[in-house]
């Protein structure tokens, strides 16, 4: 009798080699987007977040599918959510010192 | 004949392989939990590497804030080409890597050894054009600490004349060069163990593991290639593009 | 005095034919294992080891500070042996104390496993803290390291010439030990649960070890990165904590005390996760409100990632990110007192008795109390301006790790030690060395309080005369403190053949341990257990008496 820690059968679903070529040549293609988008002056700081936001995308896809997040359990998408969660706390929260320093005295 | 012996006799000799094969560890249940354990414990331990790298992030958040013409003109030095190479080469052994995991998982033995071959061969390339830049970095005296010079700052260069920095901003650009170092170099050292890691691997494949069943180590091996390749994803904007249209 | 102690009939009592213990003989036995119980028993002996040293360390810190000039030790020893006394009792102690041992050892049991998920990494995990306290007393051997546990930048980056690197490389080697630890007991508690045993029947320590496992992976590696990051500082001169290369020195401190307070938080929740326990049992009560202690666990460990620039108000951070902290220190303080509260309400009925561990326990609630509110006033940015880098901050947090923390240790070494070892303490001596102990921890550290308030600076080797009266008295009470733990380490080693045979439930307490024998077999259960009652059930426990415990041989 499996007890309640023991996984139901879901890792069985192989992913195809099709998915996978199209996953790689999204990335590729993702590559190229980036470095194109760099060489443009675009206005403000347009040209970081573009570059971030394809980065994000990129690490999704790898994630999702090179990963097999996708067709993995609550937990492994929990476990990756709870990773990123103290990345970003880490980040923003040592940010509020040093963007506020500047702001000077009460 | 102590108990372990019988054991490991009675596994061999099991009719159906899913009722005891011989890489079912004692003190799991099945192959399934076996398996599902050996991938959650992956995972932690890439959160441990995602807060690793999470510091050296850091870092260089709060740096390219101060001192941004630095880290332009700091950026502009490196060869995109290089860079972009080795997305392409990065990118291409994830494909690999999780072909070999699909591999293993159709239990197919040739296929197996021929993925994992052409995911070190790609790795070992990256790790050759990294030390083709770092040889570079070197010889323009951009390493930090060690022979790092801010002369070449001064002036602005055929590309990107206006990358003409005051000493003191030419001087930050040390910053932005640890942080080069400390995280393409934190980078490599994951590479270099991956591409070791898989080579043994790879010995063991030959030896005919990996294709009846026992998927995990090939595939939680692929979930660390896969993660080092996602911080290269991230470390190649944040190094190479930054301001990058003339 | 009452007691619930039942022990069987020493006159025909004999220890189980084979258990963890015999099961194989020879060093390699030992240094090979991937038995939990065993590697629970070697990370036992070599703590309490580097606890000999740290504390010793702790002797001559108070022996200097019985005089105010700095007479027996100059400054810069001074300051190697309090460096020496943080650094081993932080890293080498505190942080491994409860999981390594009692956690270890219990872990698989509690959730009806028979090992954890990856013993082999768990032997790691051993040699691992093996090498970092190696390497950590070699660091001493050859002339030690002055920066204090906490390796502030720029001292430690350019102004010293002592063993940064090393001590460093130790830590760092320490804090994988402890990341591997974290994730097998993860894995463990979410994969490895016997039938039955849901998550809301596990015991509040199997909690409490789950909470602060996910402090270990999550936070260790922080501090990772920031060592490797002062090496190459102090090695290659990168510049990143040097402000003459446009470096700034808070960004370690930033990083390092992202760590180092959930770090804190890692060493408290396995001693309240003991805590929990040792209530339930000598109050023969469930855990009142046990969904409020297993979840305030959690929201600990959540929580204390928010809070740790209340390490550096007066550093130079600004005001405004500051006064966010500070708000959610308030905040973290909230989960701790709802656990305190639910230990009140477990004992208000109940029945009690006062064995040793009980009387541990009751010291953690007193002194876990007066700690943890000593924090709180240091959370509010405007007393900690006052206070920081006082004696009271050194009061505060001896009285939750030492008050707190320490006795939940010994709580727990006595509580389990029937079940490990097979036999009983001698309850007379323990006693008396518990409220030695207590005694003796009063007497230390609440003239700490005082002097910090004063205005006693820590971390110095002479101070002014108007201090002197009350550091004798700290000094007197170390000396008491120092009693106090040398003897459960005779009478602990002298139980080991001497003691009385404890059977396999002597507590009568709930819990699957306790429905094995004692010492426990290799692989744990004869049998996998179905589990079918909630935690802390003495009903279904009084119904099982009738039945006998497996034993072998």
């Amino acid at each position: 009798m499996p007890g309640p820690s023991e996984p139901t059968h879901h890792e069985e679903h192989i992913v195809s080699p099709k998915l996978y070529l199209v996953i790689g040549a999204t990335l590729l293609i993702f590559t190229g987007i980036t470095v194109g988008a760099s060489l443009i002056d675009l206005p403000g700081d347009l040209n970081a977040v573009v570059a971030l936001a394809i980065a994000c995308i990129k690490m999704t896809l790898v994630v999702l599918f090179f990963m097999h997040v996708k067709y993995s359990s609550q937990l492994t998408k929990l476990t990756v959510a709870a990773g990123f969660f103290t990345f970003i706390v880490l980040i923003t929260m040592t940010m509020t010192d040093y963007i506020s320093r500047a702001w000077g005295r009460w | 004949m102590d108990s372990h012996t019988v054991a490991a006799q009675t596994a061999e000799t099991a009719h159906a392989e899913h009722e005891h094969p011989a890489f079912l560890r004692h003190h799991f249940e099945s192959v399934e939990q076996q398996r599902e354990s050996a991938t959650f414990g992956m995972w932690l331990f890439l959160l441990t590497e995602i807060m690793f790298f999470g510091g050296l992030f850091c870092a260089y958040l709060i740096f390219r804030n101060w001192y941004y013409p630095a880290f332009v003109a700091g950026s502009h030095s490196l060869h995109l080409w290089a860079g972009t190479l080795n997305t392409t080469l990065l990118i291409i052994s994830s494909f690999t890597m999780a072909m070999a995991v699909h591999a293993s998982e159709t239990r197919v033995r040739k296929a197996l050894i021929g993925w994992m071959i052409a995911t070190i061969i790609l790795g070992s390339g990256f790790l050759c054009v990294k030390a083709y830049e770092w040889h570079d970095e070197w010889v323009e005296h951009h390493v930090p600490g060690l022979n790092f010079s801010p002369q070449g700052f001064l002036h602005g260069t055929k590309d990107y004349p206006d990358d003409k920095l005051s000493l003191d901003m030419a001087e930050k650009t040390q910053v932005y060069f640890s942080l080069y170092f400390a995280m393409t170099g934190m980078h490599a050292l994951h590479m270099i163990i991956g591409v070791s890691l898989l080579t043994i691997l790879l010995i063991q494949a030959w030896g005919g593991k990996y294709v009846e069943g026992h998927v995990a180590p090939i595939e939680n091996f692929g979930l660390y290639w896969h993660f080092v390749d996602i911080v290269w994803i991230f470390l190649f904007p944040l190094l190479y593009l930054i301001r990058r249209h003339q | 005095m009452s007691t619930i102690l039942t022990l069987p009939d020493q006159a025909t009592a004999r220890l189980p034919k084979v258990s963890y213990l015999n099961k194989e003989y020879g060093l390699k036995s030992w240094l090979l294992t991937g038995d939990h119980k065993r590697i629970a028993m070697l990370y036992f002996i070599s703590i309490t080891f580097f606890f000999f040293i740290g504390g010793a360390m702790a002797g001559l810190i108070r022996l200097e500070l019985l005089t105010p000039p700095s007479d027996l030790l100059a400054a810069d020893t001074y300051n190697k042996v309090f460096t020496a006394h943080g650094i081993i009792m932080v890293f080498l102690f505190l942080v491994p104390s409860v999981p390594a041992t009692i956690g270890n050892f219990l872990i698989p049991i509690m959730v009806g496993a028979k090992d954890l998920a990856f013993p082999k990494i768990n032997l790691l995990s051993w040699y691992l803290y093996v090498a970092a306290g190696t390497m950590m007393i070699s660091v001493l051997a050859f002339g030690g390291v002055d920066t204090g546990w906490t390796f502030t930048t720029p001292l430690s980056t350019h102004y010293l010439n002592t063993h940064v690197i090393s001590a460093g490389i130790a830590v760092f080697i320490a804090g994988f030990s402890s990341i591997f630890t974290g994730l097998n007991f993860i894995v463990t508690i979410h994969r490895m649960r016997a039938p039955g045993m849901t998550w809301f029947r596990l015991p509040l320590f199997v909690w409490s070890h789950y909470a602060a496992s996910i402090l270990m992976v999550l936070g260790t590696p922080v501090l990772a990165i920031t060592l490797v990051l002062v090496i190459l500082e102090r090695t290659i001169g990168i510049g990143v904590f040097d402000p003459t290369k446009g470096g700034d020195p808070l960004l370690f401190q930033h990083l390092f005390w992202f760590y180092s307070h959930p770090a804190v938080y890692i060493m408290i929740l396995p001693g309240m996760g003991v805590i929990s326990e040792v209530i339930s049992t000598f109050s023969r009560k469930r855990v009142f409100g046990y969904t409020a202690v297993a979840f305030s666990s959690v929201a600990i460990a959540v929580f204390g990632f928010f809070v740790w620039a209340h390490h550096m108000f007066i550093m130079g951070i600004s005001n405004y990110s500051a006064l966010v902290f500070s708000l959610l220190t308030m905040l973290v303080a909230v989960p701790s007192a709802i656990k305190i509260f639910n230990w009140s309400a477990t004992l208000y009925k109940g029945s009690i008795t006062f064995e040793t561990p009980m009387l541990y326990a009751f010291g953690f609630i007193g002194l876990f109390t007066i700690g943890g509110l000593t924090g709180v006033f240091l959370g509010s940015m405007g007393m900690d301006i006052h206070l920081t880098e006082t004696y009271f901050i050194v009061a505060h947090f001896h009285f939750v790790m030492v008050g707190g923390m320490l006795m939940a240790y010994l709580s727990g070494v006595h509580f389990w030690w029937p079940k490990i070892t097979g036999r009983m303490y001698p309850e007379g001596v323990s006693k008396l060395a518990a409220v030695i102990t207590f005694v003796g921890f009063v007497l230390t550290f609440f003239p700490q309080f005082i002097l910090g308030y004063l205005g006693m600076p820590r971390r110095y080797a002479a101070y002014p005369p108007e201090f002197q009266v009350l550091n004798v008295f700290s000094s007197a009470g170390a000396s008491v403190l120092g009693v106090g733990y040398l003897l459960p380490l005779l009478y602990l080693t002298w139980s080991l053949k001497y003691g009385k045979i404890a059977g396999a439930n002597p507590w009568q307490a709930t819990g699957l341990e306790w429905q094995i024998q004692s010492p426990p077999l290799t692989e744990n259960f004869v049998d996998t257990p179905i589990v079918t009652h909630e935690a802390y059930d003495y009903e279904w426990l009084e119904s099982k008496k009738g039945s006998e415990v497996p034993t072998v041989g």
